[in-house]
């Protein structure tokens, strides 16, 4: 033989020992929650995090499940408050980091201490009602407050990602801020493997802590998460059953759904749970948008029915008056009297009389209503561009706004310029979503659509709705034990009361927690007859199902 | 020749200049505040987001006044530093080119070469035979018409989705590491087929068609008439025109091949390809400026660079542009 070829057949040889084929039986295809390449497991910053580094890799206190309403002890083994001040927090004991070191309370003290030295931390504010964190013993903390914030204290049981003091406590502020966090060592179910320009690659965590404490194991090996750069190659992939579960919103779903037998929550109409409310922000520092009249009749005239039936094919439902989403968590503050008192509806008569009533008429009679001033009316409803279903909604809004004598024009400015005008004030009329997702309490959905007035706000508000009032009864709830739920509810039926007579923004319909999944390899998906898991693996919210809807999948 | 090259070599490098600050400047002018559109994301109170949003403009420099910042970009483009990416935050953008820009070479080379090699070839051949002309140029046309979306998008479906033979997704399966072994590559090249064949097809006929036009003009000119007339054979003659028409074929495969660091967006989007086109949108449409500069550094060089061997080339294929040049007259 010649010498070439020898090389070439030992080449052959010692190459084909090193490929890796993971076995479809034991590798779970996800997508809909990574849109660029994987390049940061840094839990400090978790809104630029790969999806899975809060929930997979690194775990909070408690999951919180949305379905149940149910706040699930996690790394946490139990928390209450012992008088209105002081919290005990009972640590998990048996609890590992994946590189062998065991967990205790002072790897929850230095996750919650890094935001006092670090004032740039996220959750820093804490700091500001929190006072000092005692360590009783290696399984105990006693958290004490100046003046507790109560539910915001909830929302971050379940949010904050703990992290291993040991190698985190030498870190320098830059790498705990700006640092990518390759390889990541936390205490979740699954340790990141690999990753690629389009993928990430999950591999399970053989001694979690879960298996022998709780009994409950994921059942895939891997979790292949991938990226999709379009709904097609999505929708695609769940046809072939190359994809197990996404999270994309695919049109379609309800005509398709039949044919292929795509699993979702619902078998029939509406498919999907609901995730978010959309809602219609009115810029209030504008004119005609600073006058309530003027808002409550632009919320008589929108037909959400009509947008939930033509632009998503009833994979949503109509919102009702407040936003609220139809959880326990929330509906529990839902004032019914309040609702039918002040609440509205699509009613186009009303709108139009309504415009009437505070001087909005037609007086040049080119079919639109002018202020009463005088002055035209001309406005615009802005979404991003390429953001279809968006784009089509506002078209019927812009419709149904000119129906009843409001001259509106859908626009799509690109999203950098959405941003802009969004955030910087000078927008007419905008469709938002981006803080009204489910939660624990409703004081996180307020929280967002009443967001304290800046000049660049970028985090809710959007129609710079400034009533001093609403913010004080706000605050006051978040101060009101979260398990008094009489005397919260006072304080959010007033909030609803003014929400309701100032219509500062409109809700319109709640978005859905899209969810389709293949049964070509895995059963036992989560579904309205259960299990009964938020089928949810967008980042940051693996704790509200998607963890525990691994642990209940079955191979094929 | 060295004259030549020098005055070349000094008209590029101010063309670098400018093209490299008119990068730097574009933007800065668009709408947007990366950082804002990059802490958006971020659900935390107003005192945090603000001391936050500081220190992320101390990271990225964006504090400092805008000259400042001009002349920090020039001296750390010579260090080889082009800055962290804010889309991609907190990769550096020299890893996140480096990164997507392979699958580009890889998918994009072949591509354009192959076509440019092929369409010329069959476009010279169609030119001489009437009945293939009048037959495959309308197939050319449309095909060079067709919206590239579509097509794509219909090559994914048809052999991926109902013929089944070609994976519609991803780089390599998803259910494998990449590793040095037959099996590997083997998967690679089934993932490879659909994007190339569509830019191969596409481009195919942009360049027939070129090459066929300019081959008929050619054996219409004067001299092939004029050859013809003397007698020269036919191959003789052919031999010539090709030359000739070859020449625009040359300056259009450089700068195709000059561009190639700005990706093939839409393949990239329709057969979910990776590469840096649809990460160069996304920094685009993020107001990320240190990418945005990064790949326009990179495409303005591939452009220079490109033209750069087109005048070199020329010396070499075309006795006129090396005749002129040492002053000779034709």
């Amino acid at each position: 033989m010649k010498k070439g070829t020898i090389l070439v057949l030992i080449l052959i040889f010692s190459t084909i020992l090193l490929g890796v084929t993971y076995k479809r039986n034991e590798t779970l295809y996800a997508g809909g929650g990574l849109w660029a390449p994987p390049n940061n497991w840094n839990p400090v910053t978790p809104w630029a995090a790969v999806t899975g580094t809060v929930g997979l890799i690194y775990e909070p206190l408690y999951l919180y499940d949305p379905l149940s309403d149910e706040m699930i002890p996690w790394l946490a083994e139990k928390g209450e408050w012992k008088d209105l001040n002081t919290y005990e927090l009972k640590i998990r004991k048996g609890v590992r980091w994946t590189d062998g070191t065991f967990f205790n309370a002072d790897d929850v003290k230095f996750t919650f201490e890094l935001a006092k030295d670090i004032p740039e931390v996220y959750y820093s504010t804490l700091w500001k009602w929190l006072s000092s964190i005692e360590k009783v013993d290696d399984y105990t903390l006693i958290f004490h407050f100046t003046e507790p914030l109560y539910h915001e204290w909830v929302t971050n049981l379940y949010q904050i990602p703990i992290i291993p003091e040991h190698l985190w406590k030498d870190r320098s502020k830059e790498a705990i801020l700006t640092g990518a966090n390759e390889n990541p060592i936390g205490t979740g179910a699954y340790l990141a493997e690999t990753y690629d320009q389009d993928r990430m690659v999950y591999l399970k965590n053989a001694t979690w802590w879960a298996t022998e404490l709780l009994g409950i194991e994921p059942t895939p090996k891997r979790i292949v998460y991938l990226r999709a750069m379009s709904n097609n190659v999505a929708l695609g992939m769940i046809i072939k059953g190359e994809l197990d579960i996404s999270n994309f919103f695919l049109p379609g779903i309800p005509t398709i759904k039949k044919f292929y037998g795509i699993h979702t929550w619902f078998d029939d109409v509406p498919y999907m749970l609901s995730d978010n409310t959309a809602f219609l922000f009115l810029n209030t520092t504008k004119k005609p948008m600073d006058d309530p009249e003027f808002r409550k009749a632009v919320a008589f005239a929108i037909n959400s029915e009509e947008i939930v039936e033509k632009v998503f094919e009833k994979q949503v439902l109509p919102s009702n008056p407040l936003g609220f989403l139809p959880i326990d968590a929330w509906m529990k503050y839902y004032d019914e009297d309040v609702v039918t008192k002040y609440g509205f509806e699509f009613n186009p008569d009303i709108a139009k009389s309504m415009l009437k009533d505070a001087g909005y008429v037609d007086k040049d009679g080119d079919g639109f209503v002018e202020a009463p001033d005088g002055s035209k009316i001309e406005l615009s409803i802005i979404v991003p561009f390429g953001w279809t279903d968006w784009m089509e909604s506002i078209k019927i809004i812009a419709s149904n706004l000119k129906a009843v004598g409001i001259n509106a024009l859908a626009e799509f400015p690109d999203f950098g310029r959405y941003q802009d005008e969004l955030y910087g004030g000078n927008f007419d009329m905008a469709i938002n979503n981006f803080g009204s997702y489910l939660s624990v309490t409703v004081w996180t959905f307020y929280h967002w659509l009443f967001f304290p007035i800046s000049d660049y706000q970028a985090n809710g508000n959007f129609g710079r709705y400034d009533n001093p009032e609403v913010f004080k009864l706000l605050d006051e709830f978040n101060r009101t034990p979260f398990d008094n739920v009489e005397a919260g509810k006072e304080i959010v039926s007033k909030i609803e009361e003014i929400f309701l007579k100032d219509m500062p923004a409109i809700p319109l319909w709640y978005n859905g927690m899209w969810f389709q999944a293949s049964e070509a390899a895995w059963t036992n998906w989560p579904s309205e007859h259960g299990p009964f898991h938020y089928p949810c693996t967008w980042g940051g919210r693996w704790q509200l199902g998607g963890l525990m809807m691994l642990t209940d999948l079955q191979s094929k | 020749m060295g004259k030549y090259l020098r005055r070349k070599i000094i008209i590029y490098l101010l063309t670098f200049f400018f093209a490299v600050t008119i990068d730097w400047v574009i933007p800065r002018f668009m709408p947007g505040d990366p950082i804002r559109t990059l802490l958006s994301r971020a659900a935390m109170r107003t005192e945090a987001m603000d001391l936050l949003y500081n220190y992320y403009n101390k990271v990225f420099s964006l504090d400092l006044p805008l000259w400042k910042q001009y002349v920090n970009f020039w001296v750390s483009l010579f260090k080889g530093d082009l800055g962290t990416s804010v889309y991609l935050f907190p990769s550096p953008v020299f890893e996140v080119i480096k990164r997507a820009v392979p699958y580009d070479i890889l998918l994009l080379v072949p591509a354009i070469l192959l076509s440019w090699i092929a369409g010329n070839k069959f476009g010279a051949f169609a030119a001489r035979k009437k009945r293939l002309d009048n037959t495959i140029l309308p197939i050319w046309y449309v095909i060079t018409a067709t919206p590239y979306m579509w097509l794509g998008i219909l090559l994914a479906w048809v052999f991926g989705v109902v013929l089944g033979i070609f994976p519609i997704s991803g780089a390599y399966s998803f259910s494998m590491s990449p590793s040095l072994s037959w099996e590997f590559i083997w998967d690679y090249l089934k993932h490879w087929i659909l994007p190339f064949g569509s830019l191969f097809i596409v481009q195919l006929g942009g360049w027939a068609i070129g090459m066929r036009n300019m081959i008929i003009y050619e054996l219409e000119s004067e001299y092939s008439r004029y050859m013809e007339a003397m007698g020269a054979p036919a191959k003789l003659i052919r031999k010539y025109a090709f030359r000739n028409a070859v020449l625009p074929q040359i300056t259009g495969l450089a700068l195709q091949l000059g561009v190639i660091v700005a990706g093939a967006l839409a393949t990239e989007v329709v057969f979910s390809y990776p590469g840096i086109g649809y990460l160069l949108l996304q920094g685009i449409l993020n107001g990320d400026y240190f990418l945005i500069q990064g790949c326009f550094l990179f495409i303005i060089l591939g452009v220079l660079i490109a033209n750069f061997f087109i005048d070199i080339i020329y010396v070499i294929v075309d006795p006129r542009v090396r005749r002129g040049m040492s002053g000779e007259t034709a």
